[in-house]
C-alpha cells in the first residue's frame, strides 16, 4: 500500500502489507516428461498441473484447481507412459485423464501437441461434447469467455457429423430467483455439483437421471418434467422449511465453463468482449474478498471473485457478487446540497463548504461537534475522519461503530485489536485444529470465513464449537458443538470453559483449546454481551488460543487502525498517553484536542440529543443500524448543525443542514482493511466525479481555516506512512464480570438476534433476484420454550415490546437454548430495531398469534 | 470330448434345492467347518493356488486380489459380493442365487474368515424380487443354524450379513459404483485409485467379488487346489457356469471345465434350432465382441478367447441363427447401453446416444453415406476413452459386428433389416410388428 517511499516510525507501517507467503517446501518431488520437457514437481502434483507449468495448455472443462478430481468430462486425455514395476518404461494401454493422474517418477507424458493419440482423443471427446449441445453461441452470455467455445476452436473439429436429432430441453430453468439453468448448454462437468458439496455444503443442485439424460437440477420436479420419478438431493432447507438457494450460488456461474448457468442479473446484459475489467475489493463484509468488477462504458455489469489464495480463494459470496446497483442508484447524491427554509437545495461546493464551516465553527464553540464516520469506510477516509475530528473540531468525540457497543468493547479494541495487524490470518485459521465461535456466525456474518473454516472441518483436521443460542444451518455444515448460551450469558459460558468442568462438553473445548494453533473468533455481536469480551480475554490468557476479531462491516477494522474511536489516535495510540500525542504531533503538528477519552456512540447521540454537543458531522451511517432507530432520528432532528457525507439519499440527509456527496468504492480507490488486518488497496474503476471522503473533508478543514493535508491518496499514505504504528503502552484490558442471568418471566423470552448476509441493507437495494435467495423470516425456539410458549412449529408468534410488535411464523428447532426466541435483525419483513427497539440480550414478550403470516 | 462338471450346479436339479437341509445333504458347509480349521492366511494361499479367477467377466486372480488388501489396522474391512448382474445374455448368477443360496452364503463366511471382513454385503440388483426373497430367508437360516452371526460353529469368528437391493442400475456392476450406491450415493464409477482394496466401502479396505467367484471358495477349500486345478487349462483353472441362450435346442446352464468349446457345448445343448446355421455368437454378454462360426472351436478359456479378439466375460453364449439381423441385435444392444449410460462421462453418454440414432436409420434402411465409417469413428472415440469399463463394453458389438459383418451394415443405408431379415423367420411365434417408432423426442427412453 505504499506509494511514495515511506519512512515509517521504527520500520512499521500503519497498516503493513501482509507478507508474502512462503513458497511450500514439498516433503517429496518427482520429475517426469511432458512433451519431452523436464519438470519436477511436488508429489502428488496432477499431470494436467505439471503441464500448465511448462505453459502446455491439455483442454479440461470438469478440472477445477480448488475441487476434487472427477475425470469426468474426459477431455483432457493424455498419452502417458510409466515405468513398470519392472522399470521399463511402459505407454498405458489407454490414453489417461491428465486431470485425474498423479505425477510419478519417470513418467513420459504426451499431450496434443505431440501424441496422435491423445490429439485424436480430445478431437473425439469434444465432438462428443458438442454432439448435445445446442451451439447457440451467439446468443449465450458465455460466448467470447467459454472454455467450451475456446476449446472446440483449438482441439475440436470444424464441422458437426452430427446430422441427428439433439436432445432439447425447457430453458431456461429458475433454480433459484437469480441462478437461471439452460440444461442443453450443460456438458454436466459436475463442477456445479462438486462445489456445492465440497465447498459451500449447502446444495441446490443435484445430478438427476442418467444415461443422455442425465441433467442438473433438484428443485421443481414439475418444470424438471420427471415422470413420477423422484428427484434426489433436493435443496437444503432452510430453517422456514423452504428450498433456499445457497449465499455462494453464484460461483457456480462463475465456474460453470459452458453458459448452462446464468445469473438472472447479468443474463442478456452484454458480451465479455465489450467488458472492462478493473480488480477490486468487496465493500460489504470484512473479508476483502479480491473481485473483479466489469464495466463498460461507465457502468457496472457484473462482479466476479477474483483469485486470491490467501483470503477468499476464488469464492464469493452472492452479497458481494451481486450487490452492487446501490452504487448507481436513482437515490444517488451529485450535487452538495444545503438546508434553505427546510428544502435542501443543490449548491456549488463552495458554498456548500461555506454553509458548513460557518455551522461547523458555530457548534464547535457552542458545545462541541460529534463526529459518527460509519463503519463502511476505507482505510484513507477513516483515517481522515479521525484527524479532522481532533485537528479540526478538537475533540474525541469520534466513533465509527454504527451498532450496538459498550465501554467494554472500546477498551477491547484498544487493547486486543488496535496495532495488532495480521496477528491471526485465513492461514493460521485454515491450519487451527480448534476454532471456538463467539457471537459470530462465520457464513451470516462473513462468508467466506465459513467456506474457508470448512475446507479444514472436511478434511477432518478442524473442529469448530460455537457459543450461541442456536445452531444455525452454516453452524451445523461446519459441524460445530453447540455450547447453547442465551444471549447475555457468552461471559458465564466462556468462564466455565475450564479444565476440569462440571460440563463434559465444556471440558471437552478446553482440551482442544489447549492445542497448539487453536483459535478464538469473537464477533462484534459480542459487545451486546457484559463481560463476554473480557471473558474473551480471559479464556485466551487461560488457554493459550489465539484470540481475534471479527467485524461485519468492511470498514470497522480500518477505522480502528485510523483512529475513528473515543479511545484510539491512529495507530492504536491511546488517547490518554501523552506519548503517543507527542508522536500524533510530529506529523499533524500541534492538536488543540483534549488527551481524554471521548463520547461513544451511543454517548454522542445522547448528547446531541441533549444538546451538549452542538453540531454533528456523520458519514455512512442509517438510523437503523443501531438499537433504537426512532432516538437516532431524534437526535439528528434535535442536534444543532448536521453535516452529512453519503452516497445516497438517506434518513442522514433528509436531516442534514448541509450534505456532501462522496464517491462510492467503485468510483474511487482506496484501501479496506481485513478483520485481519490486511490491507486490501484497490483503484478506482469508474470514471466519476465524485471525491471520496477524505479529500470533502481535506477541503472542508481548509474552509475552516485548518489545513488537513489529505487532498490526495498519496498524501493520506505519506501521511500514515510516516506516522507509523504505536509500539508505546496499550489501552488497558477490560475486565467486566459477567452480568446475572436475566429472570425470564412467563410468557416472555430473550431475544436472541443477528444480520443474516441478506436482508434489508441499503448494499442490497435495487437487487431483487439476489433479494429473492435470501432465507425467510422465522422465528426460532427450542421445543421447552415453545411448550412453555405455547408456540407450534409452523404457527406464529408475536414478539413484542413496550415500542411495538412483530408478527412472525415459528420454527421449533433443535441445538437451541431454552428461553430464547430467534429473530434476524434486519429482514425485510423482521426489523427489530425499527420496530421493537431491541436488541440481543433484552427480554420480549411471546405471544401466540392467530394472524396468518407466510412462512 | 469334455464333460459336464458340476460343482455348483451340482445340486440344483434336487427338491427344494435352496432349503438348507438339502444343502447339508450333499455335503454343504463342509468347507466352512474346514476353513474354520485352518488359518485365514491358508485359505488365501490356497484360493491363489487354485488359479481361481474372477467369474464375473474380467477374470482378475480371485486370491490374488486378497491379498491386496493392506495389513489389519483394527478397522473395519469388508467383503462385498457383486450379485448385480445385468448384462443382456448373463444369467448365472440369478440362477445360482435362487438354486443354491446357501453355497454363496458359505462362500461368503469363509472369504470374510480368509480375509479378516466381520461384515459382509451382498449387493444384489433390484429387479430380482424372487432371488432378494430367497436370499434373505437364505441368511435368515444361516444365522438360526450357526454358520452366521457370532461365534460361528463355536470358532469365534463373527460375521453379519447384509443383502441389499440395488434400484436396477447397470452401472452398479462396476465396482466403484456399486460401492457408491451401497453408500447411499449415486450409482456412478468412482476415480482409481485409490483401488477398493485399500479404500473400498466406506473408505475401508474391501474385497468386491462376483457370485461365481465366491461360491466356488467352498469347493476350492474342501476339494483343494490341486481338485480345481485338475480342471479346465494351465492359466483358467477350474469350472464354470457357461449359460446358454438363444437360438439352440436345449438353452440353459452347462457347468463345464474352462477351456471347453462352442462346439462341444452346442452338441451338449442340442445343436442350432431348427437345423439352422450359426451366424454369429458373443462369448460372455453382450459387452464381448462377436464371434462368428469359425469361432466355434475356440477353447473358452480367457487366453484362447482373447486371442480370438474377444472376451470370455461372463460366459453368456448368446447364439444367433443365420435369420438373424446383425443390425438389429446390435442396436437392441446399443439401446440398452444408451439406456443404461450412468452419464458420468462424456464418451458412453452422448456416445451411446449418438450411436443408437446412427445404428436406428441402419437398421430401418435410412442409412446415409459414411454411416458405417462414423459407426467406427464414434465406436473408437468411446473406446477407451471412458471413464470405465461399460464404454468399452457398448461399443464391442460395435466394432465387432461391423468386423465381421460390414455388408449388412451397409446394407442399412438401403434395405431395412425387417426387410433382408423377416423377423417371423426368427421368432417362434406369430410376429406382430412394433408400431412404427415415428416422431419420438430424441433422448427419450
Amino acid at each position: 500500500m505504499t506509494i511514495t517511499s515511506p519512512t515509517p516510525r521504527a520500520g512499521v507501517p500503519l497498516v503493513p502489507a501482509a507478507p508474502v507467503p512462503d513458497a511450500l517446501v514439498p516433503a517429496a518431488t518427482v520429475t517426469l516428461t511432458v512433451d519431452g520437457l523436464p519438470i519436477t514437481v511436488p508429489k502428488g502434483t496432477l499431470v494436467v498441473r505439471a503441464a500448465e507449468q511448462l505453459g502446455i495448455a491439455i483442454p479440461r472443462f470438469c478440472d477445477h484447481p480448488l475441487l476434487a478430481p472427477v475425470g469426468a468430462c474426459r477431455q483432457c486425455l493424455v498419452e502417458v507412459w510409466a515405468p513398470g514395476r519392472d522399470g521399463n518404461l511402459a505407454k498405458m494401454p489407454k490414453p489417461q485423464p491428465s486431470c485425474a493422474v498423479e505425477c510419478t517418477e519417470g513418467m513420459q507424458v504426451r499431450t496434443q501437441l505431440t501424441s496422435d493419440e491423445a490429439d485424436r482423443a480430445q478431437h473425439g471427446v469434444m465432438e462428443l461434447l458438442l454432439a448435445n449441445h445446442p451451439l447457440d453461441c451467439p446468443i449465450c452470455d458465455k460466448g467470447g469467455e467459454c472454455p467450451l467455445q475456446n476449446q472446440a476452436m483449438s482441439n475440436g473439429r470444424t464441422d458437426s457429423r452430427l446430422l441427428d436429432v439433439k436432445r432439447t430441453y425447457v430453458k431456461p430453468v429458475n433454480v433459484s430467483t437469480q441462478i437461471l439453468l439452460d440444461r442443453e448448454r450443460c456438458i454436466l462437468c459436475q463442477r456445479c455439483t462438486r462445489f456445492c458439496e465440497q465447498i459451500s455444503g449447502d446444495k441446490f443442485v443435484d445430478l438427476q437421471m442418467r444415461g443422455a439424460r442425465q441433467q442438473i437440477g433438484g428443485f421443481d420436479t414439475g418444470l424438471l418434467d420427471f415422470a413420477g420419478d423422484t428427484p434426489v438431493g433436493p435443496a437444503a432447507a432452510d430453517e422456514s422449511g423452504h428450498q433456499f438457494a445457497s449465499y455462494f450460488s453464484g460461483n457456480t456461474v462463475q465456474i460453470c465453463p459452458v453458459g448452462a448457468l446464468t445469473s438472472a442479473s447479468y443474463r442478456f446484459r452484454s458480451r465479455p468482449f465489450d467488458l472492462v475489467s478493473t480488480p477490486s475489493v468487496a465493500e460489504h463484509d470484512a473479508m476483502g474478498s479480491m473481485i473483479r468488477i466489469d464495466h463498460r462504458r461507465g457502468k457496472v455489469l457484473r462482479r466476479l471473485a477474483g483469485d486470491d489464495p490467501q483470503v477468499n480463494a476464488e469464492w464469493l459470496t452472492d452479497k458481494d457478487r451481486f450487490a452492487f446497483r446501490w452504487q448507481t442508484a436513482d437515490d444517488r447524491i451529485t450535487t452538495p446540497l444545503v438546508r434553505r427554509d427546510g428544502e435542501l437545495v443543490p449548491v456549488s461546493w463552495v458554498e456548500a463548504l461555506d454553509t458548513a464551516a460557518a455551522g461547523l465553527r458555530q457548534a464547535r464553540s457552542a458545545g462541541g461537534v460529534g463526529v459518527l464516520p460509519g463503519g463502511r469506510l476505507t482505510l484513507e477516509d477513516a483515517y481522515a475522519y479521525a484527524k479532522f475530528a481532533r485537528v479540526v473540531l478538537g475533540t474525541n468525540d469520534v466513533d465509527h461503530r454504527a451498532r450496538v457497543t459498550s465501554d467494554e468493547e472500546t477498551a477491547f479494541l484498544g487493547h486486543q485489536v488496535a496495532g495488532r495487524t495480521l496477528d491471526v490470518t485465513f492461514a493460521d485459521l485454515v491450519a487451527a485444529p480448534h476454532v471456538v465461535l463467539v457471537g459470530l456466525e462465520p457464513e451470516e456474518e462473513g462468508g467466506i470465513l465459513y467456506l474457508r473454516l470448512r475446507q479444514p472441518v472436511l478434511a477432518g483436521s478442524m473442529t469448530v464449537t460455537q457459543v450461541a443460542p442456536v445452531a444455525s444451518p452454516g453452524a451445523r455444515r461446519l459441524a460445530a458443538t453447540l455450547v447453547p448460551a442465551a444471549p447475555g450469558t457468552e461471559a458465564e459460558v466462556l468462564d466455565g470453559i475450564v479444565t476440569p468442568a462440571d460440563d463434559a462438553t465444556l471440558a471437552q473445548v478446553a482440551e482442544r483449546l489447549a492445542a497448539p494453533g487453536a483459535v478464538i473468533l469473537v464477533g462484534e455481536r459480542l459487545a451486546g454481551a457484559p463481560g463476554a469480551l473480557s471473558a474473551a480475554l480471559r479464556l485466551a490468557r487461560r488457554s493459550g488460543a489465539r484470540l481475534a476479531w471479527v467485524p461485519r462491516r468492511a470498514g470497522e477494522r480500518g477505522a480502528i487502525e485510523a483512529g475513528t474511536l473515543p479511545n484510539l489516535l491512529p495507530g492504536g495510540r491511546p488517547v490518554t498517553d501523552p506519548a503517543a500525542w507527542a508522536q500524533i504531533a510530529e506529523v499533524w503538528g500541534p492538536v488543540d484536542a483534549p488527551q481524554r477519552t471521548g463520547r461513544p456512540v451511543a454517548e454522542i447521540l445522547a448528547a446531541a440529543w441533549g444538546g451538549e454537543l452542538a453540531g454533528l458531522v456523520v458519514g455512512g451511517l442509517c438510523p437503523d443500524d443501531l438499537p433504537d432507530p426512532a432516538a437516532v432520528r431524534h437526535a439528528l432532528d434535535q442536534v444543532g448543525f448536521l453535516v452529512s457525507l453519503e452516497v445516497r439519499r438517506s434518513e442522514v440527509t433528509d436531516r442534514a443542514d448541509v450534505v456532501f456527496p462522496v464517491a462510492p468504492p467503485v468510483e474511487k480507490p482506496g484501501t479496506f482493511v481485513t478483520w485481519e488486518g490486511r490491507p486490501r488497496p484497490f483503484p478506482q474503476a469508474l470514471t466519476s466525479t465524485q471525491i471520496p471522503d477524505h479529500r470533502v473533508l481535506d477541503r472542508l478543514a481548509s474552509a475552516l481555516d485548518c489545513r488537513l493535508g489529505l487532498g490526495t491518496l498519496t498524501a493520506v499514505h505519506d501521511e500514515l506512512d510516516r506516522l507509523g504504528g504505536w509500539s508505546g503502552s496499550r489501552v488497558a484490558a477490560p475486565d467486566v464480570a459477567p452480568a446475572a442471568a436475566p429472570t425470564v418471566e412467563a410468557g416472555h423470552a430473550v431475544l436472541a438476534s443477528w444480520r443474516l448476509l441478506l436482508d434489508a441493507g441499503r448494499g442490497q437495494d435495487g437487487e431483487e433476484f439476489l433479494a429473492g435467495t435470501a432465507r425467510r423470516t422465522t422465528a426460532l425456539v427450542s421445543a421447552a420454550t415453545a411448550a412453555a410458549l405455547g408456540l407450534t412449529d409452523g404457527g406464529a408468534a408475536q414478539v413484542s415490546t413496550k415500542r411495538g410488535a412483530l408478527t412472525v411464523p415459528v420454527r421449533v428447532v433443535d441445538q437451541m437454548a431454552d428461553h430464547v426466541v430467534w429473530l434476524p435483525t434486519n429482514a425485510r419483513d423482521c426489523r427489530v430495531h425499527e420496530t421493537l427497539a431491541a436488541v440481543p440480550g433484552d427480554i420480549v414478550a411471546v405471544t401466540v398469534s392467530d394472524e396468518e403470516v407466510r412462512a | 470330448m469334455t464333460t459336464l462338471t458340476p460343482v455348483l450346479s451340482r445340486d440344483w436339479d434336487a427338491a427344494r434345492s435352496w432349503t438348507m437341509p438339502v444343502y447339508l445333504s450333499n455335503g454343504g458347509y463342509l468347507g466352512l467347518r474346514k476353513a474354520l480349521t485352518m488359518k485365514p492366511e491358508e485359505i488365501v494361499a490356497a484360493v491363489k493356488d487354485s488359479g481361481l479367477r474372477g467369474r464375473g467377466g474380467a477374470g482378475f486372480p480371485t486370491g490374488l486380489k486378497w491379498t491386496f488388501l493392506p495389513a489389519p489396522d483394527g478397522g473395519p474391512r469388508y467383503l462385498v459380493v457383486n450379485a448385480d448382474e445385468s448384462e443382456p445374455g448373463t444369467c448365472k448368477d440369478i440362477p445360482l442365487m435362487l438354486a443354491s443360496p446357501q453355497r454363496l452364503i458359505e462362500g461368503i463366511v469363509i472369504t470374510s474368515y480368509a480375509i479378516g471382513c466381520h461384515h459382509a454385503f451382498v449387493y444384489l440388483r433390484g429387479e430380482v424380487v424372487h432371488v432378494y426373497r430367497r436370499l434373505l430367508e437364505a441368511a435368515a437360516e444361516a444365522r438360526k443354524s450357526g454358520y452366521l452371526g457370532s461365534n460361528i460353529l463355536g470358532s469365534g469368528f463373527d460375521l453379519e450379513l447384509t443383502v441389499h437391493a440395488g434400484a436396477g442400475a447397470y452401472i452398479c456392476g462396476e465396482e466403484t459404483a456399486l460401492l457408491d450406491s451401497l453408500e447411499g450415493r449415486r450409482g456412478q464409477p468412482r476415480l482409481k485409485p485409490p483401488f477398493p482394496a485399500v479404500e473400498g466401502l466406506y473408505a475401508r479396505p474391501t474385497v468386491v467379488n462376483n457370485v461365481e467367484s465366491i461360491a466356488s471358495v467352498p469347493g476350492i477349500v474342501r476339494g483343494g487346489a490341486d481338485w480345481f486345478k485338475q480342471m479346465g487349462t494351465e492359466r483358467s483353472t477350474g469350472h464354470g457356469l457357461f449359460s446358454l441362450s438363444g437360438h439352440v435346442v436345449r438353452p440353459g446352464q452347462y457347468e463345464a471345465p474352462l477351456g471347453i468349446t462352442l462346439r462341444e457345448l452346442l452338441d451338449m445343448a442340442g445343436g442350432i434350432r431348427n437345423g439352422n446355421q450359426l451366424k454369429f455368437w458373443t462369448p460372455g454378454g453382450s459387452s464381448t465382441p462377436l464371434l462368428t462360426a469359425e469361432h466355434l472351436d475356440v477353447p473358452l478359456d480367457y487366453e484362447s478367447v482373447g486371442q480370438a479378439g474377444s472376451m470370455l466375460g461372463t460366459r453368456a453364449l448368446q447364439i444367433f441363427d443365420h435369420t438373424t439381423s446383425v443390425v438389429r441385435v446390435v442396436t437392441r444392444w446399443l439401446e440398452f447401453y444408451k439406456h443404461e449410460s450412468c452419464g458420468k462421462c462424456t464418451p458412453c453418454r452422448e456416445g451411446t446416444f449418438w450411436l443408437v440414432q446412427v445404428l436406428r436409420r441402419l437398421e430401418a434402411g435410412k442409412g446415409r453415406p459414411g454411416d458405417v465409417d462414423l459407426l467406427s469413428e464414434l465406436s473408437d472415440n468411446i473406446f477407451g476413452k471412458a471413464f470405465c469399463a461399460l464404454g468399452d463394453g457398448a461399443v464391442s458389438p460395435v466394432v465387432s459386428g461391423v468386423q465381421y459383418f460390414r455388408d449388412e451394415f451397409e446394407a442399412g443405408m438401403h434395405t431395412p433389416a425387417d426387410e433382408a431379415f423377416p423377423p417371423e423367420r426368427s421368432t417362434l411365434f406369430a410376429y406382430t410388428p412394433r408400431r412404427p417408432r415415428g416422431a419420438e423426442l430424441a433422448g427419450a427412453h
